[in-house]
């Protein structure tokens, strides 16, 4: 029971940090027809910002804090100088292009920061574990985790089902020229939903980052999943980029916690042990494939 | 450019006249390959190992068998199709005398076969060493001057044997290296296997499934094998999790000079099974550890000592032969006889090429001046041959 708990909760902790990544992602895609490979990118560059940020304040949460409007003017910037240019063309114009961003920022760490990696100390008060149930300690900055991952996406769902921004984001997704028709400044939403995108995906590395560690193209290889997440949850849908990071965060635990032992039933132990990694990388695909037989527009995308 | 002059066929003819041209053949200089990581998440170690063979170069005077040599260093980039290419680049553009490096197992099991078979060169690896290569595809042309992927873990399981650990849960990345410890600790760990767990490679950085199972699994200990940065990553979160100070953690090449500045104090008390250590009491291996420490500021790793071994022993069977590398079989004589001295002290080649030697279990401590290191702590296993070496044909 308490292991079954642990294990849930690992999956909602990745499921809402891949959520954070997967929702400028779809924004971008959805409201700009933009296929942005180097989202991943600005994952990684969150995660180097904050820790130079951390460094240089002595503090995880300022540090951290800092970090988010840094990040927001390198998202603005990168729409200005790079994206804005991609938006008219075709995809795979927008696929060269951001592919080519994706290593100059590589390149850009590597001169900036060096080849070998950096780790970021978890702050110390959340260098414990918390007890959830007895007998089921959790650590607390995982928890921490999931608090300010279920905050952003609460925030999000707020501004984009509430606010005056939030009804030109989801006016842009659905129809794009109609508004720019009604004299709605594009530009500006477009710059400011990339930025948003940005802190988002900054965000989520930063706060990955004490968990694993800051390194070179530490977001090209999360960036497949986040793509399978918004085809899944439909591409401009922040409803279902969040329930599709959820179903994969915790396809991708059950994957690595139970099927070793399911298999282990009809198989030898260590082919089991061997067999279980491969099959569970598999499984997130085989449910997009499902999803998209179901509903090709993923589960909550527009349907024409 | 002065090399292109001396192409195969005209090395050839001046040896056949090596008394009348010697000048000639002497200038020419002898090359080595080094096929390393030196970019992305593990480039650290490929920089230590660049720094050894650099110091190994150095304390020879920048001279094999009387002629000057060289060493070109190729980055695998951490894939096997990358450091196959580059191989083959090696021995094909180049014309290297040997090829050396190697840190993965699968970057070396794609670069063999290009290199031992199609262009009959020389390969030393200093650090990867596949089951594989040990039994059914050992290879004249290929050398170890490190060890065979079994052997480590089996000195761990060993010493946990003879420690009286009743159950152990193991984890390993899922590819062939993986797979060779996982199988290595169980050839001499006769306790329980509470549980084994492969994760993916080399993308999965989230180990927080797994330690929940360790913690649901409650063993007496737990074996890992997370090279390079995994490492790091696996002991933050195996501290995190609550579980350091639990259940006690053994591991295989998961801690080292490399990776104990980013560990800190995380890696204090962690055992460790490894065939040298940085304090091992020989001369060789004083002079290199402290001329490096000089240099660099820090320690060297495991994979910087079998680096500097691997020039070591070219350079011993070069000096036998005077630096006239043209017959293949009298360098692959010389390598075989090990005429060198090993910073690791004893060192003899087995049957298959790879290193009969001892393994030990080593600590992380605080040196004099506060600087975390390994330390040698009790020896598991004395002139160990590895489990594969009966299945190669070779004498």
């Amino acid at each position: 029971m308490e292991y079954l708990l642990l294990q849930i909760l690992n999956g909602v902790q990745l499921g809402l940090l891949m959520f954070l990544l997967a929702a400028g992602l779809t924004l971008t895609f959805g409201i700009m027809d933009l296929v942005n490979l180097a989202h991943g990118s600005l994952y990684m560059m969150g995660a180097y910002i904050a820790w130079t940020l951390i460094a240089w304040t002595d503090s995880f949460v300022l540090g951290a804090l800092l970090t988010l409007p840094a990040t927001f003017v390198l998202g603005i910037v990168v729409e200005r100088v790079v994206a804005r240019r991609l938006y008219a063309r075709d995809h795979l114009d927008q696929v060269l292009a951001t592919f080519g961003l994706i290593l100059f920022f590589n390149e850009l760490v590597r001169v900036i920061w060096g080849p070998a990696g950096k780790s970021i100390a978890v702050p110390r008060f959340l260098a414990h574990t918390i007890e959830i149930m007895p007998g089921a300690p959790y650590p607390a900055y995982r928890f921490a985790i999931i608090v300010v991952g279920a905050a952003v996406a609460l925030l999000l769902a707020w501004l984009v089902a509430r606010t005056r921004v939030g009804m030109l984001i989801r006016a842009g997704a659905s129809n794009r020229r109609m508004i720019a028709a009604l004299g709605i400044n594009i530009e500006l939403l477009f710059s400011l939903v990339f930025g948003l995108g940005a802190v988002f995906a900054a965000l989520a590395g930063l706060m990955a980052a004490p968990v694993t560690s800051v390194k070179i193209g530490m977001g090209d290889d999360i960036l497949i999943l986040a793509f399978v997440i918004i085809v899944i949850g439909g591409i401009g849908s922040i409803k279902g980029a969040f329930v599709a990071a959820m179903l994969v965060g915790q396809i991708d635990i059950i994957g690595r916690a139970f099927l070793p032992d399911m298999l282990k039933t009809f198989l030898s132990p260590s082919a089991a042990a061997s067999a279980a990694p491969s099959i569970s990388q598999v499984l997130v695909y085989v449910l997009m494939a499902g999803v998209l037989i179901w509903r090709p527009t993923g589960l909550f995308g527009q349907r024409n | 450019m002065k090399i292109k002059l001396f192409g195969p066929a005209t090395i050839a003819a001046a040896t056949a006249l090596a008394i009348a041209v010697p000048p000639a053949m002497a200038q020419s200089p002898i090359k080595v390959g080094f096929v390393t990581t030196l970019s992305g998440s593990q480039a650290a170690i490929g920089e230590d190992m660049r720094r050894s063979a650099d110091l190994a170069r150095e304390h020879l005077g920048g001279k094999m068998g009387g002629r000057p040599f060289e060493i070109i260093y190729e980055d695998d980039s951490f894939k096997p199709d990358v450091g196959k290419q580059k191989s083959e680049k090696l021995v094909q553009q180049d014309k290297v005398d040997f090829v050396t490096g190697y840190i993965w197992s699968h970057v070396l099991l794609a670069s063999l076969k290009p290199v031992t078979d199609e262009a009959d060169t020389i390969l030393v690896s200093a650090n990867a060493g596949p089951s594989k290569i040990a039994g059914e595809l050992c290879n004249k042309n290929f050398f170890s001057t490190s060890w065979q992927n079994d052997q480590t873990p089996m000195a761990m399981g060993e010493y946990l044997q003879k420690k009286g650990v009743k159950s152990l849960y193991l984890m390993a990345p899922n590819y062939a290296a993986g797979k060779d410890m996982m199988a290595g600790v169980k050839r001499t760990f006769k306790g329980q296997i509470a549980g084994e767990d492969y994760t993916k490679w080399p993308d999965q950085l989230d180990f927080s499934a797994e330690l929940a199972k360790i913690r649901a699994a409650k063993p007496d200990g737990v074996f890992i094998f997370y090279p390079g940065a995994h490492g790091v990553q696996f002991l933050t979160q195996y501290s995190q999790s609550g579980l350091k100070g639990q259940i006690p953690l053994y591991q295989v090449f998961s801690v080292d000079a490399i990776t104990l500045p980013q560990q800190k104090d995380l890696a204090l008390g962690i055992l460790g099974a490894q065939e040298w250590v940085n304090d091992l009491p020989n001369d060789q291996n004083k002079r290199f550890v402290a001329d490096f420490k000089k240099k660099h500021g820090t320690y060297p790793s495991f994979y910087g000592a079998q680096s500097y071994d691997a020039i070591m022993l070219m350079a011993s069977a070069a000096e036998a032969l005077k630096g006239d590398l043209s017959n293949k079989d009298k360098v692959r004589a010389e390598m075989k006889k090990a005429n060198f001295k090993s910073v690791r002290g004893d060192f003899k080649f087995g049957n298959n090429n790879f290193p009969i030697e001892n393994f030990y279990i080593q600590d992380t401590v605080k040196d004099a001046s506060g600087m975390l290191t390994l330390k040698t702590v009790a020896t598991a296993m004395t002139a160990a041959v590895d489990p594969f070496a009966s299945q190669c044909p070779m004498k």
